[in-house]
């Protein structure tokens, strides 16, 4: 039998004017379980909190009801005074007599009832509530960034600074992602490059961070604040301790065939390559699919030429285990394939090309060394069409239903890059809506197309077909009323963005949830936009939704606060209303583990203790550092066996009781 | 807009099978129209008649006739909204004194006649696409 | 079962089990904008709505309430993420079971409330019990050997 104080409050003459706060004190003193009760003036104040440490000691309490305020305001106050005369803090229960009482009756009598009722209900609560114990699990102060682009640059320099060891495991063989493709950015037009690799250089040089480039996460297991990661290192042929740059090998390779990724496939590169001239670090990798050496056995020239005896072909993957106390995913984008958009004639003709690969025209360290040129016949183009739209904000099979949200501001970026360049060219820019919320962006767009001439049509592209050398585009002008029909020397689609292929199995990996198109979800879309709902795993930029670069740069800072808050624990104190497992009840069904939204639910193979009979069996079992205490397998679970600590079936029971007595 | 008219709309349609609310006004359906040039009501503003339950625009329309039925515009349509299946379903309302789908292959000779008479004409594409889904 | 004032005035009996991040925020947000309900609403916090038992309800019913009212948060707001999508589902379910059993409609209901919608609680609160009220008591359940 618990021994139980009540304590009502006054709130000074908040409560106290329209509930009768001693009939309360008097009402509940028949309650089970209640050894003691009173009233005073503010039990928040210090007076008010020496009275229930003393009547604990006194009375010897085993629990306390505090009938006051909404316990989302002084709760913790109450358990923190529990806890300082000796008690559990969590045998501390609420009866919230002022935001739900006194505060909205106006009858005194009524809402004396309704407190005495409430409290009442806290009491029965309470007399079933058995001290909990918040789990303490210290915190690996180290971080792991998961893609090595301008969001996981970011996240990781604001990351370092703090002074926390940060890890950034890169699939490529640089960092630098996406925005290393880029030549300018809008809406201010200055080079992508220069405002990057300042970064990059800064992120290699910098004393707490580690780079992992053409490496991948295989493992992850534990939870927050303890992730062991698996990371597999693969090979680069390369000994990057030994390497000096040079890139002879690069020049005598005789495999120069390969498409170069870096120049979306519109270069080729050698076999043994170094993606870009400022990549990080500046060390080549052997392509060892296009490799002489590697699919004939007959070549080695680059072994033979390395003056620093860097090449080595033996060179293995390695598999590294890491520990970590948050991950960041930061696993960027790609453009969708717009193959099967066969009314573009994409596959079919050279001069139809993605943004993407007219942002590596425009660049002057590009494949055209900046000169914009049909790649049929090298010639520059006089008119060219921008479609917007593409595979955006489209319902069929092929395309992706949400707004991509980059391409109005960069269409705008390359029609005037592409005047200013070339003021004679015509150019058309096809568009559904232009979207444009943005500091300086809708001035950006209208700079475009009254200062440029850059004209905007709202209408679509239907269909884009090559005659006689040139691109016959069939569009509608919905305004006009009117099909338009365009002799072009050059379309360029701004085709839709999608996650990154391999954010699906990082998400697996991370047991993090992700929507229906793959981009990582967040715990909450509003308030905690960089968390995923997997305690320990951060979102950046664009694997959390759409972003251009100063949204992607904000969302890094953002989800390297959350993780320096997390680093900067000694120990996390976990939430002890979680839930558990009543063993000999479990029958293994599963269904809490499919509820479960954080993954914390797991089978094992348990002996258990059945009417006397041992048996081995299959029974859930809950992580309590992973679990949120949502309740969510509580009434799932089909035999009843499990419950929410803090908030268990017979609690709510018996509170439902109280209020119906 | 009268109240039947507006019945009469939604009973198009519904025949028709598409939703029309889908209608993102890209105007891809118009751009990719091959008739376009013959039409006096083009395919995007078909459907913007429709959803406004404009019956008797939709009717009267040239497009009605003119429209090839290659379902251009319904394999590019972004947001599967099928504008050409509209224009079916309204030349089926045009054309079955009945009301609905009650074409039969004996029936054409009849009809056909009727149509050359009064001086339409009737694209080949018609005939081929409604005897595909409705003659069975 | 209700509290029979001097005046003969039917008080019904109204269980409210709200979320502790979304509508007992809202509950709170209301108090403090003084926005008043019936003292009949008696609100249980719990995490999220799905940790709302159905069973919860049916015991409220069997001990006499009249009325079960469950709020949550906003769908897609939810907290814990889809707590609340699977309350929806077992609400679903279980209104269509105490219709079948004779419970009428008016008497359970289902409200999404925010934090910031102090004022649209204090409206379904006001609203619910006045439908409450006008179905009169519920005995259909009512588990008489649990009187005291």
């Amino acid at each position: 039998m618990q021994r139980i104080g009540v304590f009502v409050c006054w709130c000074g003459s908040n409560i106290a004017a329209t509930v009768d706060v001693d009939a309360v004190a008097q009402a509940v003193k028949t309650e089970p379980g209640v050894a003691f009760s009173t009233n005073y003036q503010y039990m928040c104040s210090e007076g008010g909190q020496a009275i229930i440490r003393n009547a604990i000691a006194e009375h010897k309490l085993t629990g306390i009801v505090v009938c006051a305020c909404s316990p989302r305001m002084h709760e913790a106050t109450f358990r923190k005074t529990a806890a300082t005369a000796g008690l559990n803090p969590y045998m501390v229960e609420i009866a919230n007599i002022r935001e739900q009482c006194s505060w909205i009756h106006k009858d005194r009598e009524k809402a004396t009832v309704k407190a005495i009722i409430l409290s009442r209900a806290a009491v029965a609560k309470l007399n079933l509530d058995s001290p909990l114990t918040a789990g303490e699990t210290p915190v690996t102060k180290r971080a792991l960034v998961i893609g090595g682009g301008i969001a996981g640059i970011q996240t990781a320099l604001d990351i370092a600074d703090a002074g926390y060891e940060v890890d950034i495991v890169e699939k490529t063989p640089t960092i630098g992602g996406k925005m290393a493709m880029l030549d300018k950015t809008f809406p201010t037009l200055d080079c992508s490059a220069c405002i990057l690799t300042p970064k990059m250089v800064d992120a290699a040089a910098h004393e707490k961070i580690t780079l992992y480039t053409y490496s991948e996460v295989e493992k992850v297991s534990g939870f927050v604040g303890n992730f062991t990661v698996d990371i597999r290192k693969r090979a680069r042929s390369v000994d990057a301790d030994r390497c000096t740059g040079c890139g002879d090998c690069m020049e005598k390779c005789p495999s120069k065939k390969s498409k170069s990724e870096f120049n979306q496939g519109l270069s080729n590169r050698s076999a043994i390559y170094i993606p870009f001239a400022q990549a990080i670090p500046n060390v080549p990798v052997i392509d060892r699919e296009a490799c002489i050496k590697f699919q004939t056995g007959k070549c080695g020239v680059c072994q033979k030429i390395c003056s620093a005896k860097a090449v080595d072909y033996e060179q293995q993957d390695e598999i590294m285990t890491r520990r970590y106390g948050a991950i960041v995913a930061a696993t960027g984008f790609k453009t969708i394939n717009l193959g099967r958009f066969e009314e573009f004639q994409y596959a079919q003709s050279p001069d139809v090309i993605t943004s993407l690969e007219f942002e590596r025209l425009c660049n002057a360290a590009g494949p055209t060394k900046g000169k914009v040129m049909r790649l049929s016949n090298h010639e520059t183009p006089k008119t060219v069409v921008f479609v917007q739209c593409v595979g955006s904000r489209s319902t069929v099979e092929c395309g992706k239903t949400y707004c991509s949200k980059i391409c109005c501001m960069y269409t705008a970026k390359h029609a005037m890059l592409l005047k200013e360049k070339y003021p004679e060219t015509e150019v058309y820019v096809f568009y559904i809506d232009v979207r444009t919320p943005g500091k300086g962006f809708d001035e950006f767009y209208r700079r475009a197309a009254e200062e440029y001439g850059v004209r905007y049509v709202k209408g679509m592209v239907g269909k884009v077909a090559e005659e006689n050398g040139r691109l016959r585009v069939q569009a509608s002008d919905l305004i006009a009323d009117k099909q338009l029909v365009i002799e072009a020397d050059m379309v360029v689609l701004a085709a839709a963005i999608e996650p990154d292929p391999s954010a699906r199995n990082l998400a697996t990996l991370l047991t993090a949830s992700m929507d229906t198109n793959d981009f990582f979800t967040e715990a909450h879309p509003k308030l905690r936009p960089v968390e995923s709902p997997t305690a320990g795993v951060y979102l950046s930029g664009v694997c959390q939704g759409p972003k251009d670069i100063p949204d992607t740069v904000s969302q890094a800072g953002a989800a390297a606060a959350k993780v320096i808050g997390l680093l900067a624990k000694d120990k996390l104190v976990g939430n002890p209303c979680v839930a558990g497992c009543n063993e000999p009840l479990c029958n293994g069904c599963s269904a809490c583990e499919l509820v479960c939204p954080y993954g914390a639910i797991t089978y094992e193979e348990k002996t258990v203790m059945d009417h006397g009979v041992r048996e081995q069996r299959r029974v859930a079992s809950v992580n309590e550092a992973l679990c949120q205490g949502c309740g969510a397998c509580t009434v799932t679970c089909p035999s009843g066996a499990m419950d929410l600590k803090g908030f268990t079936n017979l609690q709510i029971m018996a509170e439902v009781d109280a209020i119906c007595r | 807009m009268r109240v039947d008219e507006k019945t009469l709309a939604e009973d198009i349609v519904r025949m028709s099978g598409t939703n029309v609310k889908k209608c993102m006004k890209c105007g891809k359906c118009s751009a990719t129209c091959p008739s376009f040039e013959d039409m006096d009501v083009h395919p995007h503003s078909f459907v913007t008649m429709a959803e406004e339950g404009d019956v008797a625009g939709l009717l009267k329309s040239k497009s009605l006739w003119k429209c090839l039925s290659c379902f251009a515009c319904v394999e590019r349509c972004p947001r599967g909204v099928e504008p050409a299946h509209l224009i079916e379903a309204v030349r089926f309302f045009a054309l079955s004194p009945q009301g609905l789908n009650k074409m039969k292959p004996d029936v054409v000779p009849i009809f056909l006649q009727n149509l050359e008479e009064k001086g339409a004409e009737v694209p080949q594409q018609l005939l081929t696409s409604a005897f595909r889904k409705y003659s069975k | 079962m209700p509290i029979n004032a001097e005046s003969g005035e039917f008080k019904p009996m109204i269980v409210a089990f709200c979320c502790n991040w979304c509508s007992y925020a809202g509950a709170d947000l209301a108090g403090s904008s003084r926005l008043s309900y019936p003292a009949d609403v008696k609100i249980i916090r719990v995490p999220c709505s799905c940790r709302v038992n159905p069973l919860f309800m049916l015991r409220a019913f069997q001990r006499g309430a009249d009325g079960v009212i469950m709020c949550g948060c906003h769908p897609g707001d939810c907290h814990y993420t889809s707590g609340n999508y699977f309350a929806r589902r077992r609400m679903a379910l279980l209104f269509s079971m105490l219709e079948y059993l004779g419970i009428e409609k008016g008497r359970v209901r289902v409200e999404w409330v925010s934090a910031a919608e102090g004022q649209k609680f204090a409206i379904t609160m006001n609203q619910f019990a006045e439908t409450v009220a006008a179905l009169g008591e519920c005995k259909r359940l009512e588990d008489l050997r649990c009187q005291p």
